[in-house]
């Protein structure tokens, strides 16, 4: 039933404000450019013209965290990166998702040693992680409609 | 060996009293710390050994002397030969004289191999760490630093690895 | 976990000039997060208003060790980490790795495996020249080129799927020969790429070699002698484009190279043009290779028969008990290498990739070390970049063609 019957002759809809915010939220979320290793150039082929991401609203990837409010952290996050990626997720503006991308900043992928973080959530809170070693490019946009789908059934909070 | 290694080979037996050994085609030449600076000086200038293709270290740990081999691979872009000088060094207190005024590319690598051997290379212009963060303690490539294995969640030891997993807070 | 810390002039006090001090010159910090950087790199930069005067890079934000973490498996199962160093190039490391274990413990590999192992691997540098050029592109401003550059290299994925099942990290080549034979749709999938493949390096030509944007963007910048570039262990299209006639594949052919003909494009210049140039003309050379090795391709096994080190193929298994028990004993055990060290290197891309292996009589390789060209290649921007602005230096970043993954290890 689409918006057309709700119409009426009246030419009003009505819905909820959170809807409404939620709807617009997923319409044109960009993410932040945080391409680290090979799930990188996934990333970047999900972009390109074959696997197109601006069909659900990402256009293109902002470089400055305080235009964007998804990071896709794409590959391993390294001992020395962390502090970093903690930085630049702490730049970013409310309200903001993480996806972690790959194997690697799922849970360390393949490496299992002294200089990979198992994981990234060790360090950000992570929405949506995404499997493979690197995962397709369908893959990746299948965990991006995850997110829009959380973000469409967030509730607002009011603050005590 | 090929026959055009032979005389290059000869020279640096003759001025070092250095042994070598082939495998499979390669061939391995052992100096020692005060010898190697001179040798590479040789090749580059009268062998025309213009390119240090790699510089490298290997840890045979529970013999502590000695307990490192500093391996320089050279490589002749003139004659197409290449040759591994190889250069043991002690375990306790390592260094090894910098090569970096007689290949630029030295700077690097000696400065990747004080961060992860430790093997302080003397004379450096530019001792910083390299590849592994400020505060990192120890050399990760030596056989006694421990990989830092993270023990694999299954369901019988989920909830105790969770417990001590360190996740981040909002 | 740490937090980043305030860092004061000290640190880099000997690495700047005298006017950085007094505050004449700005330290501008290209940090690890950027979209010119090509991956995770960070540049300190000391700039005279648009001119930069010095450029210290620092490494090490995709530090992942590698080195250590090969010693801690078997020979055949340390295969899946070497996919993950330069991640553009994934045919090519499994190739220098596999080499190098067919070297220590004295494998052969048969002619077929030899052919299609060319193909991949020459069909991986088109894909690899692909992603620089449409990096390329969106550093200097054309960025339709991403898109086309990202269409084509769409084609060669889709030829590596069908071999391995696996886009990027396939691990098809094992030591001793392949893991499987082609499919039947092999040959024809290739044979259209190549069919197709020219005109569309000419559409690439029309877009940018003879643009005016492009030639003053990039005539004369950053100009690399050869003397500077051998002191500095720079090799592969860096090399060429700076006059120098070095290609592996040429002065010590491997893998059956020497039947193919082909030429290694030469420049004298130096600058990012002609690195451009080099590397444009590379990948019509190297469709040259493919068609040959194809045509070439000669009957047979894709594996050695040396049961003592490769598994046995998957048919064998259901009838042979000694079959099932070699493929059990490597699969678990591995097999035990010499206690000697070897060094084998393969024209990759970038230039030199090396891998030194040494075994020491057990199933689990003692020290690996990978001599990556990126690594050198980076080594020698502070030098070439000097003296130019801002936007030359992104250009020259764009044109050394780096993989952070090499670099770290």
């Amino acid at each position: 039933m689409g918006v057309e019957q709700k119409l009426g002759n009246m030419g009003v809809v009505t819905t909820t404000l959170e809807s409404m915010v939620n709807w617009s939220r997923t319409g044109a979320m960009w993410p932040m450019l945080f391409g680290l290793a090979c799930c990188a150039i996934e990333m970047m082929s999900a972009q390109a013209s074959h696997y197109d991401m601006s069909r659900f609203g990402m256009e293109l990837m902002r470089a400055s965290p305080r235009q964007s409010d998804l990071m896709i952290v794409a590959g391993r996050v390294s001992r020395k990166m962390g502090p970093v990626l903690r930085r630049l997720y702490d730049q970013m503006p409310e309200p903001k998702w993480v996806i972690a991308m790959g194997d690697c900043a799922s849970c360390g992928g393949v490496f299992n040693n002294y200089a990979i973080y198992q994981g990234v959530d060790e360090i950000v809170p992570v929405d949506v992680f995404v499997a493979g070693c690197p995962p397709r490019p369908e893959a990746l946009i299948h965990g991006v409609l995850t997110v829009y789908e959380k973000v469409k059934g967030e509730k607002f909070v009011v603050p005590t | 060996m090929d026959h055009k290694l032979e005389p290059i080979v000869k020279a640096l037996q003759d001025q070092f009293k250095a042994t070598y050994e082939e495998f499979r085609g390669e061939v391995h030449v052992f100096l020692t710390t005060e010898q190697i600076i001179e040798a590479l000086t040789l090749l580059r200038d009268k062998h025309e050994f213009e390119l240090l293709s790699a510089m490298t270290a290997v840890d045979y740990y529970p013999q502590t002397s000695p307990r490192f081999h500093v391996i320089y691979q050279l490589s002749s872009l003139a004659k197409n030969v290449t040759v591994q000088l190889r250069v043991p060094v002690n375990g306790d207190q390592p260094r090894v004289p910098t090569a970096t005024r007689v290949y630029e590319v030295a700077n690097w690598r000696e400065r990747e191999l004080m961060d992860m051997f430790g093997i302080v290379a003397e004379g450096h212009p530019d001792p910083r760490k390299l590849l592994l963060p400020d505060d990192q303690e120890g050399y990760p490539l030596r056989k006694d630093f421990p990989l830092g294995y993270e023990e694999p969640q299954f369901t019988f030891n989920f909830d105790e690895i969770d417990v001590r997993k360190p996740y981040a807070k909002e | 976990m740490p937090q980043l810390e305030e860092v004061a002039i000290d640190k880099y006090k000997h690495l700047v000039s005298e006017r950085a001090l007094k505050g004449e010159t700005m330290l501008l910090n290209m940090g690890p997060q950027h979209p010119s950087t090509h991956g995770v790199l960070r540049l300190l930069l000391e700039l005279d208003g648009e001119t930069v005067v010095n450029a210290v890079p620092e490494i090490g934000y995709l530090h992942t060790g590698i080195e250590k973490n090969m010693e801690a498996k078997t020979y055949l199962k340390a295969e899946v980490m070497t996919d993950r160093l330069d991640y553009l190039d994934t045919v090519g490391n499994n190739l220098a790795y596999c080499m190098a274990v067919e070297k220590l413990v004295d494998l052969d590999v048969p002619p077929r495996a030899q052919a299609i192992r060319v193909i991949l691997t020459e069909l991986q540098r088109i894909a690899s020249h692909l992603v620089w050029i449409g990096t390329f592109g969106l550093d200097t401003g054309a960025m339709s080129m991403f898109l086309y550059a990202f269409r084509e290299r769409e084609l060669i994925l889709d030829i590596l799927e069908l071999c391995s099942g696996q886009r990027m990290m396939t691990t098809f080549i094992r030591p001793g020969g392949l893991w499987r034979d082609v499919p039947v749709e092999f040959e024809a999938a290739v044979r259209d790429f190549i069919r197709i493949f020219p005109k569309r390096i000419d559409e690439y030509e029309t877009l940018l070699t003879k643009n005016p944007i492009m030639l003053d963007r990039l005539l004369g910048i950053g100009k690399l002698d050869a003397a500077t570039a051998l002191q500095h262990g720079v090799t592969g299209p860096m090399l060429r484009a700076s006059g120098v006639k070095w290609d592996l594949r040429k002065a010590r052919p491997y893998m059956g190279y020497e039947q193919y003909d082909f030429d290694v494009p030469v420049r004298t210049e130096g600058d990012t043009y002609a690195r451009y140039q080099v590397r444009v003309q590379e990948l019509r050379e190297t469709l040259k290779i493919v068609e040959q090795a194809l045509n070439k391709l000669p009957m047979g096994p894709v594996r050695s028969d040396n049961r003592k080190f490769v598994t046995p193929p998957r048919s064998e298994i259901g009838v042979s008990m000694e079959a099932l028990i070699h493929h059990f004993k490597l699969w678990t055990e591995g097999f035990p290498a010499p206690k000697a060290s070897v060094y084998s290197a393969i024209e990759s891309p970038r230039g030199e990739l090396g891998v030194y292996l040494e075994g020491d009589g057990g199933p689990k390789p003692y020290r690996v070390h990978w001599r990556t060209p990126s690594f050198d290649n980076l080594s020698v921007i502070p030098k070439i970049v000097k003296g130019h602005l801002v936007a030359d230096l992104v250009a020259i970043l764009a044109s050394t063609d780096i993989v952070l993954g090499d670099i770290d290890r």
